[in-house]
């Protein structure tokens, strides 16, 4: 239904810059996601997108169209809202009717496309009440349908579950899946809660302190982190980053550990590094505990999470990696692992410009 | 089942801290307290509801008769003009078989009524000023509140102190030049002369009042009807009129009442045509003597009308003056 486009974007209050020039494109039925810390100018994409906030310099095209200096209500784009904004003096009903009835709708297609939408999210039985009356889980149903209803070209969502119970986001998190599958609207969702990111998006788009910080597929954002703030951000706990210095083909980490990368590394560190400092970085899951692996380390704790266990060991002194290991290994604190790192999910930074060393 | 039975006779419900002696005790001396504050506000209104009833012997009797004959005498009194008969005339009047009620009840006292008094008029001039400023610095109030709640007025704080500042100044100490002003400008004794001034003088209040109000509801609800397709304006009618409308209620009554009560200025800028009820009842002065049931009573036809109305709007009056404190 449409493109969104943003071309160097950039929103300053007086010298204080809330975005940095931006440029995304959003195509046709995707589901992107801004993902980022709070305050890091994520929201304000999105209201610069749905016209409530002015935009300080470049260019936002929807649909082909420049609609930069355009009124929210002339862009034809739906917003749900993180408190939802639920008319509080209307009923369920009649919030859902309030944008037909600005188009001006017949009574009758009003009727009836707010039949449809109450069937489709099974809100029938609601339609009466008022939003005081709602649970809130109910009250974002109401919101999404009022959103909805008017199959606007694009769906814009503020952290539509940050104001839900922690079991119910769950179920709205598929649910909103499910409405994006069936209307394959533009959705451009915002959220800072990577799992969020990670279980509905395309491509997550990685924001942190105005700037983007990486775009890319959930994968691609996990796998392969463009810098150390994603790599950090992402995942929980985020990648496991441990400096070092380069140097004979060999990292030299903290402990006494050499670690020798993978045969197609050292050619691309000797070109991307500046300096010989390096960070090794690698996601829990890539630790391979073996008792001939190349790297040693003490137990710190044991947490067991029941799936699996996780382990915080240390390397050298107040070095701790976590390490996600199967429940049914056994560790005791203070007894010294060997382990090995999975060839494939091991990346590297360089810790002066902060960025990763493409291999 | 024994245990259960004994289980079920007690009163899980009953809190300790609800029956002691000490929590009797405070309970009963709070609501003594309070009526005996309520009995104390009460007396002047009561003495005023009884005098309107009392006939002229009755309301200055010492001590205060509480039993007394009901008489419409004082209202009579405040509706009409009247002179007092030769006293060897009064037999011969009360023998004429024309005479009203009304007139009956007055030939009593020796007095004749010759028309209606300006009561009615001036009660009417009251409605008029009163309603009309309030109406007028709600309208004018809500959308200045509306604007400085939410947009970035340039000067915004040092605009709305300007606007408290002519809350600051008493208005006695202007009442000489706008007397002088009005003059010039034919406003004197006028309707729109009162029902300008008055909605100057609300207006600073209903903006501030009308600020917070609006302060208090999100921005969020504007803006979802924003992006659901409206102008900025119908958002404003259609999703923030109604939810400020407790605290416009609680405005409109503030406002009315101060018109309502107005007197100085009243006093000093009308004198026939649009003199409103507050300077003239206490100028209710009869044939001989001060008229204090009369008095009283065109102080209880003065009270009604604000009455009606708060009793109208309590509804919203309640919830407006916790000053959404109690919004959801």
């Amino acid at each position: 239904m449409a493109d969104i486009e943003l071309q160097r974007v950039e929103k300053r209050f007086g010298e204080q810059y809330a975005v940095r020039p931006l440029d995304l494109s959003i195509k046709n039925g995707e589901f992107v996601a801004l993902l980022g810390p709070s305050g890091c100018g994520k929201t304000t994409t999105l209201r610069m997108i749905a016209g409530l906030e002015t935009v300080s310099r470049g260019k936002i095209i929807l649909n082909g169209q420049d609609v930069t200096w355009l009124k929210p209500s002339q862009r034809d784009v739906a917003m749900v809202f993180q408190f939802f904004a639920l008319y509080p003096h209307l009923t369920a009903w009649q919030n859902i009717a309030f944008p037909l009835q600005a188009e001006g709708d017949s009574r009758e297609n009003i009727k009836r496309r707010v039949k449809e939408v109450a069937e489709l999210l099974q809100i029938e039985p609601l339609l009466k009440l008022r939003p005081g009356a709602l649970s809130s889980g109910d009250q974002q149903r109401i919101a999404l349908a009022r959103a909805l209803v008017r199959r606007p070209s694009c769906f814009l969502m503020d952290e539509p579950l940050g104001a839900l119970d922690a079991d119910f986001r769950e179920t709205m998190r598929s649910e909103i899946k499910r409405m994006h599958i069936l209307q394959n609207a533009t959705t451009v969702y915002v959220t800072h809660d990577q799992i969020e990111a990670m279980a509905m998006a395309d491509r997550i788009v990685v924001m942190s302190q105005g700037v983007v910080q990486q775009v890319g597929t959930p994968a691609e954002v996990y796998h392969a982190p463009s810098n150390l703030f994603v790599a950090q951000f992402i995942g929980s706990p985020g990648m496991n980053l441990v400096r070092g210095t380069w140097a004979d083909g060999v990292v030299a980490l903290p402990g006494g550990n050499r670690y020798t990368p993978p045969l197609h590394w050292p050619a691309a560190l000797n070109r991307g590094l500046d300096g010989d400092g390096v960070i090794v970085g690698f996601r829990p899951e890539a630790v391979m505990i073996s008792p001939h692996g190349p790297l040693a380390a003490s137990v710190y704790s044991v947490d067991l999470h029941g799936a699996y266990t996780m382990l915080v060991l240390e390397m050298g002194d107040d070095h701790s990696i976590h390490a996600r290991v199967s429940r049914d290994a056994h560790f005791s604190v203070g007894e010294t692992v060997r382990f090995d790192l999975v060839p494939t999910a091991v990346r590297f930074f360089d810790p002066r410009s902060e960025r990763a060393i493409q291999a | 089942m024994a245990i259960s039975t004994t289980s079920a006779q007690i009163n899980y419900a009953t809190r300790v801290d609800k029956v002691g002696t000490r929590y009797q005790i405070t309970r009963s001396l709070r609501i003594a307290v309070i009526l005996f504050y309520a009995v104390v506000s009460l007396i002047p209104v009561f003495w005023m509801v009884t005098a309107a009833f009392k006939s002229r012997p009755d309301v200055v009797a010492i001590p205060p008769k509480v039993i007394f004959e009901p008489t419409i005498e004082g209202f009579i009194s405040l509706l009409t003009k009247r002179v007092l008969l030769p006293p060897g005339m009064v037999e011969e009047y009360k023998q004429r078989a024309d005479l009203s009620f009304a007139e009956r009840v007055m030939a009593e006292r020796g007095q004749r009524i010759t028309g209606p008094s300006q009561y009615g008029q001036r009660l009417l001039n009251s409605v008029i000023v009163a309603s009309a400023s309030t109406v007028l610095s709600v309208l004018l109030g809500v959308l200045a509140a509306y604007a400085f709640s939410r947009f970035n007025v340039p000067g915004k704080g040092d605009l709305l102190f300007f606007i408290l500042s002519t809350r600051m100044l008493p208005p006695v100490v202007v009442t000489i030049p706008i007397f002088l002003m009005y003059q010039q400008l034919r406003l004197y004794d006028t309707h729109l002369g009162l029902i300008l001034l008055y909605t100057v003088f609300n207006l600073s209040f209903a903006v501030w009042l009308l600020k917070g109000f609006i302060d208090e509801i999100p921005r969020e609800y504007e803006e979802a009807a924003l992006v659901d397709g409206y102008s900025r304006l119908q958002a404003f009618r259609k999703v923030v009129l109604p939810q400020a409308i407790t605290g416009i209620a609680a405005t409109f009554v503030f406002c009315l009442i101060f018109a309502w009560n107005e007197y100085a200025f009243a006093l000093m800028l009308t004198s026939e045509r649009a003199r409103t009820a507050p300077p003239s009842i206490p100028t209710v002065l009869g044939t001989g003597g001060i008229e204090w049931s009369a008095i009283a009573a065109g102080t209880l036809g003065f009270l009604i009308p604000v009455i009606i109305v708060t009793f109208a709007l309590r509804d919203y009056l309640l919830r407006g003056v916790t000053f959404g404190a109690l919004r959801k």
